[in-house]
């Protein structure tokens, strides 16, 4: 039989052009395709250079203006009052370690217990499912609200605003983040080494404490510093909760400054010390932040 | 026989976990069940207490209050209208504006357009972006922001004043600095779930887009990101719920005017800024109000975060699948 290509299917047939000529494959740059090509990744670059301009601002402005005050003062002065000269932040630094030191105290072991719960006791149960939809929600919860609740669960309750109340308020925040990070730490311990825990004959609580907890500690550590992080530069939630404070925090009961607020309050005043000084509170509060950041990093980083 | 069956006997090393073992290892379950029904009874208790505290306002004014545009302590008249507004409309913008950045730092950085250890580098920078706190944003958007955009805002309120959005002159603090700012916040977030959504696009199908001649950015353009669409959809929804609550850097940067204007540079107001500037000096009246408007930003703020949830796990089961 002879071997021939259908009709239907003209195999093989060079596609042409209009000009009959049959297309070229070669790639020429001007045209309009390859120029769209051009045009479009120039375009880009420049977005991007567009998208990281304001952090080096950003850092520009708190190097040049914030250094400026950085000395041994700021961080040992109470605020200065209207037209005083000098004066630091000393108060304002203390309150924050406070507040998120409360915060941590309170949000930490629950967020844990909850991972433990989430990820090895029954994670396909109603509770856990639910449990985890609502931190998802709460992640995006917008953080003065936690702010407002806490100023109605709280100060109303205790009579005056607090650090305690502003540590509550931070530990809203802190809890699903570190709860749904814990959670996927322990997600990524292999299951061969909780089955060989088990088939060994530990109960669920010694598999906890001796396999997934020790193997996804680094994580655990990772997400927990970035929740630490990202509240301590938190504002909202403080504004009526913790309040602000011109002396230093004796009670935790007690009204209390933080960076945060000063940096708010004193940007909107009109005397230039001040302006200087919420500067250098900036470069403090950056400092701290990115150094817990930076800190992660390194935790994080597998350690095999 | 050879075969022997050999018994345990009272030296072995096995045995059953004691009583002690058993009490600690139930203890210890319900201690994390307490764990995890304490972040859903967390979430009730929120709704329950402000809800609680709003009751009052909503019981007086009913929902006169989402339409009334007048914040009159004097007269006990409180209307959220132009915050409902004034957040939506920054937020919106600050989509449009930081969506758009967003995306395409994704790209950039997926695309094999800088080199690995460069891309490193650059994703580093805009996840610092993230860390630096909001009124530090609000800080530099006094001093900086709005002295450099002044003059060209003013130019085009000259040359365009006819335009809506360019209908009265920035002085000072308004919508354009504070929409600057914001779409800056939302940038990072923008752009990291979308680097995700890009990366689970298959490779197989880039590779093929290449292979049939289509330029970098046809591959772009009409394979990637529509591949992508679901996952960057459900970014930019998180990135809008983000803008709706941010709060420090547009109570310092909106002006907090009263007003419902289109113009970009005129001041407004959104509901964080109301919440952020008149709760802590407000009387008992007031501060049921503003609960009420509390409750409000809670609503879209749920709305917008629980559907941008639902897209993404949606997306990523049906990528899981293909």
């Amino acid at each position: 039989m002879a071997f021939e290509a259908s009709p239907a299917t003209p195999a093989m047939a060079i596609p042409s052009g209009s000009d009959g000529k049959p297309p070229s494959l070669g790639y020429n740059s001007f045209e309009p395709r390859a120029l769209w090509n051009l045009i479009l990744t120039l375009g880009l670059w420049a977005v991007a250079a567009l998208g990281a301009t304001p952090l080096l601002s950003v850092l520009y402005m708190l190097i040049v203006k914030g250094g400026a005050r950085l000395n041994g003062e700021l961080f040992t002065e109470l605020p200065p009052a209207g037209f005083e000269m000098g004066g630091g932040i000393g108060n304002a630094i203390q309150g924050t370690l406070v507040t998120v030191a409360i915060a941590s105290l309170i949000s930490i072991p629950i967020a844990l217990f909850a991972a433990i719960y989430l990820a090895e006791l029954r994670p396909l149960s109603r509770i856990s499912s639910v449990a985890r939809f609502l931190a998802k929600v709460l992640t995006g919860f917008p953080s003065i609200l936690a702010g407002v609740f806490v100023y109605a669960a709280v100060v109303l309750l205790m009579g005056s605003y607090s650090a305690l109340a502003g540590g509550v308020a931070l530990a809203v925040l802190m809890l699903p983040t570190i709860t749904l990070t814990a959670e996927g730490a322990m997600h990524m311990v292999p299951q061969r080494m909780k089955d060989a825990a088990i088939g060994m004959g530990c109960t669920n609580t010694q598999v906890v404490w001796s396999v997934t907890l020790p193997t996804a500690l680094p994580s655990i550590v990772t997400g927990i510093i970035l929740a630490v992080a990202r509240v301590a530069g938190e504002s909202a939630p403080l504004l009526f909760t913790a309040l602000f404070s011109n002396y230093w925090l004796r009670n935790i009961t007690e009204p209390t400054a933080s960076l945060s607020i000063l940096i708010y309050n004193f940007s909107s005043m009109p005397f230039d010390n001040q302006i200087e000084l919420a500067w250098a509170a900036s470069l403090v509060l950056v400092m701290i932040v990115l150094g817990f950041n930076i800190l992660s990093r390194f935790i994080g980083r597998p350690q095999v | 026989m050879a075969f022997q069956l050999v018994l345990p006997d009272s030296k072995s090393v096995s045995q059953a976990p004691s009583p002690l073992a058993y009490a600690v290892d139930r203890t210890f379950f319900y201690a994390a069940a307490a764990g995890a029904l304490a972040i859903i009874l967390l979430v009730i208790y929120i709704l329950w207490e402000i809800g609680g505290q709003a009751l009052p306002a909503i019981g007086r004014s009913g929902a006169s209050v989402l339409v009334n545009t007048q914040w009159d302590v004097q007269n006990s008249s409180f209307g959220i209208l132009p915050q409902i507004w004034g957040t939506l409309y920054s937020s919106l913008m600050a989509l449009l504006i930081g969506g758009f950045i967003g995306v395409s730092i994704a790209i950039f950085l997926t695309q094999d357009f800088l080199p690995h250890s460069l891309a490193t580098v650059f994703r580093t920078l805009i996840e610092m972006l993230a860390a630096i706190p909001s009124v530090v944003f609000g800080l530099w958007g006094i001093f900086v922001v709005i002295p450099f955009v002044r003059p060209a805002a003013d130019w085009l309120h000259d040359a365009a004043g006819f335009i809506p959005f360019f209908s009265t002159s920035l002085s000072g603090p308004g919508m354009l600095p504070a929409v600057i700012v914001l779409s800056i916040m939302i940038l990072p977030t923008v752009a990291a779930i979308s680097q995700d959504a890009i990366g689970l696009v298959p490779y197989k199908i880039k590779e093929a887009a290449y292979g049939l001649g289509a330029t970098r950015w046809e591959a772009i353009l009409k394979v990637i990101l529509p591949t992508a669409s679901g996952g960057i959809s459900s970014a930019l929804v998180l990135g809008f719920g983000r803008a709706l609550g941010e709060t420090m850097a547009l109570a310092m940067l909106i002006g907090n005017a009263n007003q419902i204007s289109l113009s970009l540079f005129s001041p407004a107001t959104t509901l964080a800024a109301l919440l952020a500037s008149n709760f802590p000096e407000a009387g008992a009246i007031e501060r049921q109000a503003l609960m009420y408007a509390a409750l409000v930003l809670l609503a879209i703020t749920l709305v917008v975060n629980v559907a941008g949830t639902l897209i993404l796990l949606w997306t990523s089961r049906k990528m899981a699948k293909a």
